[in-house]
């Protein structure tokens, strides 16, 4: 991963240039000392500048910025592959056998061992990048082009509708919010996604299209509802959102089974398929499953990417989220922005949600057709430190591990649930820059503790 | 530091006074050099340790936790237990300590009231007994005066003479001369990090200000008389809550006119902040009317009453004005982004954003790297600056600014000063609130006194300001009898309360 090429400058996508001067501007704060004035008779004195109580969330991102180096990044990614080198060997009964008698031959341990992690990290690598052999193959004719194709295709097949739900998690964060609901607005997304694509006979073309927008509209529904509980009433958007995740997966569980939707020659929990007139394209063929889904999700990058930074209602958002009193103060009005946000992040998701459905992933609704998109979307969120195109790439690197992992499975017999662990352990080490750099003894790694330790306050 | 003297320390915003003083007592730890005391090295881990030295600190924010008594105040972090196991407080013994501390030093308070219901004065006093339970020998008091009145702040160099009198050492960091020349033994001028300078108690305001500051620096505001013409600002009757859905703004009557400048003046916490964020529609009007300029402005949004030409320069620019994250030049731009050159519909024009910033900064003098700078980075007379060059450069009919020059350094107080002064000269309407009794002498043309959330008089700026002084604390000076007469218990702003009579029966002897 390489830190992501920002179009913008001056914004406050800006990271302190080092480790040290975060900490000092931390430390800066806490200085209140004023100047001399006239004091005559000292009859009044101006009261402390009292501390901004910045929320929680502009906290983390903060930390999230400051702490988090390309470097961090990169030994994050490391660390997990460490970690997970360590599960795979312990995980596996006769590697582990070795290490009874690892005193007498310490060989055997370290060979087998060796073998396992290698032939599974190369499986990993082979399933979502490159494979050599299928490159080969090309070249001796024993195979077509789109077997050296198909990793790559895999990758960004899965990396599709993350990029969707990434977006919509970092923007609603950039706005000081926590969307923890892109799972329920992909949902919803899909629902109504699917629904356009089956039962409206429209031409192909502006069925897709009508399909696409439908799945925006519902997940842009289902952002508008915390968004205006959050404006109007005051409801916590975190609380509101996992509470409308669970309507949102109950609900789709018992739409499928309904007449006119349960495909009528199943009995199982299955809706009727998708017309083809409503389906994303292919782009390389029907062998391989990359749809115009990732093109959609590129284009969505570069729109929220402008959004944020070239854009007034994206100057608004983000002086909401950095500071809503000096908004406030300065006349935006916050409570329309925070629906504004919801309402975005709603459609980012929703177009997540249509992706599962519309593209290659599925064809139909079932209980589990959205997968995990929505929670994964927020890992994929922090792990692009909440910026547009480290967004995008940060998708690519989740979707690369779950098109590797398919592969690791059947190849090394490792199970795909690694996959998660791994992904879950690089979120992890990412998030807790202090005890990578800590591991790594990188110099920073107090000026990290600090921040957090003055970040509760004293 | 002797024991048993009382030592100033004194400097510039940022001059490392509060940092210096957090090593002293452990909470930061020094990456050179070392702490002696008693000719040995000292090394802190923490405040503990410090304690253990007997170091002890009163905050400049009070550490203390509003719903607890001042005993559960006083025995939090060294709660006493008795009954083994079943672990219960020892409040009495905590009660005790308390009463034995006050009595020995003569601190009155009682361990029975509960923070939040006492005055900001007493609240102090519960920190210093805090301390002094912890046996401390040095005492260090960060800014103790910031949030007091006169009165109370006489009450404190009372106290700390006492202290004296007891053998304790005491740090005082402060930035107010005044106060310095009355109560220092020995002053240590801090600037940049570096002790620039010690100096006696008899050394003359100018020479420590300079000192302070490096150079030589004017404390007055340079102003020819004001030519008030129509009235542009008009509150009547104007009743407002604070946060707390408590009245703060109490029927308040108030008129600006163009082309002058009408200070508020009084202790915070008393309706100034209500009042102005009223007029601005940051908070909603109860009752009452505003008027600019002929138009009722209640209930309009903040945003159209910056469009109808009010300038505003709020109280707290790190909550309410500047955008800390944000660049320079987006703090710049901050309430017009929106408007032509900015921005054009949805989109923003970085290129006019970054030209319009380039001149402001150059016009009003704002040191910064680069445009492109994060705000936050900025000392906080060029923030300060970068908000009043914001509202300035667009036309105004009325500029309302609180507290304007707060912990900002001395070249930019007077550059600030003389910006709001050429606002008047060209015809707007001004209304400057500030805590700064100098600030508000010095630029009003008309002095209005507000106490709990009353305007209690209006003056001019020739008035004593004894005077002034007096209404700040509630009293006007014919009132000073009846009120004598009618101890009101405190019902107005928290800051101000209750046993606040204290200091005005203490005052009235003065009068």
């Amino acid at each position: 991963m390489t830190n992501p090429p920002t179009p913008q400058s001056g914004s406050p996508d800006k990271e302190p240039a080092s480790e040290a001067q975060a900490a000092q501007n931390a430390l800066g704060n806490t200085e209140r000392a004023e100047v001399a004035t006239e004091p005559d008779r000292s009859v009044a004195k101006p009261g402390p500048e009292p501390e901004p109580k910045p929320s929680l969330g502009r906290l983390f991102l903060d930390n999230l910025w400051a702490a988090n180096t390309f470097t961090v990044t990169l030994l994050s990614l490391v660390l997990a592959i460490v970690v997970g080198a360590v599960l795979m060997i312990i995980s596996d009964p006769e590697v582990l056998s070795t290490y009874s008698y690892i005193t007498s031959r310490p060989s055997d341990a370290i060979n087998s061992s060796w073998t396992l992690v290698s032939e599974a990290y190369a499986n990993l690598f082979k399933g979502s990048v490159f494979d050599p052999e299928a490159f080969s193959g090309w070249l001796d004719g024993a195979n077509g082009w789109q077997a050296v194709l198909a990793p790559i295709s895999e990758t960004l097949t899965y990396a599709a509708p993350l990029v969707f739900t990434g977006l919509s998690v970092a923007l609603a964060f950039r706005g000081g919010l926590f969307n923890i609901g892109a799972q329920g607005q992909a949902t919803i997304g899909v629902i109504m996604a699917a629904l356009a694509g089956f039962l409206l006979p429209l031409p192909p073309g502006l069925h897709l299209l009508v399909a696409v927008l439908a799945g925006a509209l519902g997940g842009a529904i289902w952002g508008f509802i915390p968004g205006i509980l959050k404006a109007r009433a005051g409801a916590h958007e975190v609380i509101n959102t996992i509470m409308l995740n669970y309507v949102a997966t109950y609900f789709l569980t018992w739409l499928i089974v309904q007449n006119g939707v349960q495909d009528p020659n199943r009995t199982d929990a299955i809706s009727k398929a998708v017309d083809t007139s409503a389906q994303l394209p292919r782009l390389l063929g029907d062998n391989l499953r990359v749809h115009a889904g990732i093109l959609l999700a590129v284009l969505a990058t570069w729109a929220v990417a402008w959004l944020l930074n070239r854009s007034t209602l994206g100057f608004e958002l983000r002086a909401v989220g950095a500071n809503p009193d000096a908004a406030r103060t300065a006349g935006i009005s916050v409570t329309r922005t925070y629906i504004l946000i919801m309402v975005f992040a709603g459609i980012l998701a929703g177009l997540g949600g249509s992706n599962m459905v519309l593209g290659s992933t599925a064809s139909a609704l079932t209980p589990l057709v959205v997968a995990q998109i929505g929670f994964d979307g927020i890992l994929v969120a922090l792990l692009g430190r909440v910026k547009p195109w480290g967004v995008l790439l940060a998708a690519l690197l989740f979707g690369a591990l779950q098109a590797g992992g398919n592969r690791m499975q059947s190849y090394s017999g490792i199970s795909l649930e690694l996959v998660t662990v791994l992904q879950a352990l690089i979120v992890i080490f990412i998030a807790a820059p202090a005890l990578v750099k800590a591991i790594f003894q990188l110099r920073a790694a107090r000026a990290a503790r600090l921040q957090t330790s003055l970040a509760k306050g004293w | 530091m002797e024991p048993g003297e009382i030592h100033a320390l004194l400097g510039e915003n940022g001059a490392g006074k509060s940092t210096l003083m957090n090593v002293l007592y452990g909470l930061y730890q020094p990456d050179e050099g070392e702490i002696l005391v008693d000719g040995k090295p000292l090394k802190l881990k923490g405040p503990s340790d410090a304690i253990g030295a007997g170091i002890g600190m009163v905050h400049q924010h009070f550490m203390l936790v509003p719903v607890f008594t001042v005993a559960e105040n006083i025995m939090l972090g060294a709660e006493q237990v008795r009954g083994g196991i079943a672990g219960f407080l020892d409040r009495r013994r905590a009660r005790r300590e308390v009463t034995e501390v006050s009595e020995r030093y003569n601190l009155r308070v009682d361990p029975d009231a509960v923070i939040e219901d006492l005055p900001v004065g007493i609240q102090q006093r519960v920190e210093i007994v805090k301390a002094l339970t912890r046996d401390v020998d040095l005492l260090i008091l960060d800014e103790p005066t910031a949030v007091l009145t006169p009165q109370e702040t006489e009450e404190l160099l009372t106290v700390m003479r006492s202290l004296k009198a007891a053998g304790k050492s005491i740090v005082f960091i402060t930035h107010k001369l005044g106060e310095v020349k009355a109560i220092a033994d020995r002053i240590t001028v801090i600037r940049r990090g570096k002790t620039v300078g010690t100096a006696s108690p008899e050394a003359s305001r100018d020479e420590l200000a300079a000192l302070m500051v490096g150079r030589n620096v004017r404390l007055t505001v340079d102003k020819t008389p004001a030519t008030p013409g129509e009235p542009v600002l008009e509150v009547a009757g104007l009743v407002v809550d604070d946060d707390r859905q408590i009245r703060a703004v109490d029927g308040v009557d108030l008129t600006v006119r163009a082309g002058e400048v009408l200070g508020v003046a009084g202790v915070q916490g008393n309706g100034q902040t209500e009042l102005i964020e009223a007029v601005m529609g940051l908070r909603p009007v109860l009752a009452g009317t505003i008027s600019l300029a002929g138009d009722r402005i209640d209930g309009w949004k903040p945003k159209k009453v910056l469009r109808a030409g009010v300038g505003y320069v709020p109280e707290d620019r790190s909550v309410d004005g500047l955008v800390k994250e944000f660049s320079v030049a987006e703090n710049l731009v901050l309430d017009i982004y929106d408007r032509p050159p900015f921005g054009a519909g949805l989109a923003l024009k970085p290129d006019a954003i970054a030209a319009s910033a380039k001149e402001r900064i150059e016009q009003f003098d704002v040191r910064t790297s680069s445009a492109d700078a994060a705000v936050g980075t900025l000392s906080g007379g060029n923030q300060q600056k970068v908000i009043v060059a914001r509202e300035l450069s667009r036309p105004l009919k009325l500029l309302i600014a609180a507290q304007p020059t707060r912990g900002v350094d001395v070249g930019s107080i007077e550059f600030i000063h003389s910006q709001i002064i050429h606002e008047r000269d060209i015809g707007t309407a001004v209304m400057v609130v500030s805590s700064e009794l100098d600030e508000v002498i010095g630029l009003a043309d008309r002095i209005a006194v507000m106490y709990r959330g009353r305007i209690i008089g209006i003056v001019g700026p020739d008035t004593p300001r004894e005077e002034i002084g007096l209404l700040m604390a509630g009293i006007s000076p014919d009132a000073a009898q009846e009120r004598n007469t009618d101890a009101v218990p405190g019902d107005g702003p928290a800051t101000d309360g209750g046993p606040a009579s204290d200091p005005g029966s203490a005052s009235e002897d003065e009068a």
